[in-house]
């Protein structure tokens, strides 16, 4: 055993209802890791979520926990972190719960450049309502509501992010397990708001309608169409297609909200 | 080489994704009841992939 993850779940409520080879539970892992690595008291940490199967994740680990109505992660979490800034906020969500439903709180809260570890997990579709696409549904794929492929573009969540002004933005897949771990620790080190996209498998809802229905193909996929940041800015055009980079892809420094706010109303 | 001295598989927390037996790079995994087994221990070179990417804290190797 080379990690014991029970410190930090609660154990009664394992197992979880991710269906068999979804890749939020790796997830969850290389977030006990990556919190236990950087050391925080378990009620210094704050995760909120929104609704959907990502949302899932804070009830099944022992920290303080919100799950929030959908796409709302994010303005729960600028709530908690303005009323007290001690904490460490950590908001997730899904793909659409991220950038659809809450897509309005995800760009705003990129703007205000307020100290809180996002987590976006992109399994490119809506998994737990029954496999309907979403904003990141590549074009071309089917979903039980484009049973001849979708036709619309995806969004890239990252480049979204960067472009609305997050100052730290990465992206990895859930075949990284350990460069996630790490990513998600310089996450929760930067100061301002920091956002980590993790390319997930959903077997059930997308991979049965894309001939990927075995989760190790899925996780053989992201091992395949994903390419190290480093690398990527040496490809070709040609050579991008169909493949996306991973690392860190986005790391500035920006004034940080709470404490730009508390200097503006004279508090600090 | 590193080598496992057990391998340890919940079968109550398996739900038969078959992550573990396919990442496998020896071998060393099988399926037997729709659950994840161990097929052969002495193939194991502890590598971890299988603990690292279980998605259900359902397997746990341990190192000589």
């Amino acid at each position: 055993m080379s990690y014991d993850y029970s410190k930090y779940l609660r154990k009664g409520k394992i197992p979880h209802i991710w269906c068999p080879g979804c890749g939020y539970g790796i997830i969850m892992k290389s977030m006990i890791r990556a919190i236990d690595s950087i050391g925080w008291e378990k009620d210094d940490v704050v995760m909120t979520s929104g609704i959907g199967c990502a949302s899932r994740l804070p009830g099944y680990v022992d920290f303080n926990t919100l799950h929030t109505t959908h796409g709302r992660s994010l303005a729960f979490a600028t709530g908690v972190k303005v009323a007290n800034p001690k904490l460490n906020v950590i908001a997730m969500g899904g793909d659409g719960d991220m950038t659809a439903i809450g897509g309005n709180h995800f760009i705003h809260a990129c703007r205000r450049n307020i100290n809180i570890t996002c987590f976006v997990f992109n399994n490119f579709i809506y998994g737990m309502t029954g496999g309907q696409y979403s904003p990141t549904t590549p074009k071309g794929s089917r979903a039980t509501t484009a049973p001849f492929g979708n036709s619309d573009n995806q969004f890239d969540i990252a480049q979204l992010a960067i472009g609305a002004g997050a100052t730290f933005v990465a992206r990895t897949t859930t075949y990284h397990a350990v460069p996630m771990e790490k990513l998600m620790k310089q996450a929760f080190e930067h100061k301002g708001f920091s956002i980590v996209e993790i390319i997930a498998g959903c077997p059930t809802g997308y991979g049965r309608k894309n001939k990927l229905a075995s989760p190790a193909g899925m996780i053989e996929w992201q091992k395949e169409h994903s390419v190290a940041i480093a690398q990527w800015e040496k490809m070709s055009e040609e050579e991008k297609a169909g493949k996306f980079p991973i690392g860190v892809l986005h790391d500035v420094e920006k004034p940080e909200y709470v404490e730009a706010y508390d200097a503006n109303v004279g508090l600090s | 080489m590193a080598k496992a001295e057990k391998i340890e598989i919940y079968v109550n927390l398996c739900k038969g994704c078959e992550i573990c037996v396919e990442l496998c790079p020896v071998d060393a995994l099988e399926m037997k009841d729709f659950k994840a087994a161990v097929k052969d221990l002495d193939k194991c070179i502890a590598c971890m992939q299988c603990e690292l990417r279980c998605p259900d804290f359902a397997i746990e190797v341990y190192k000589k």
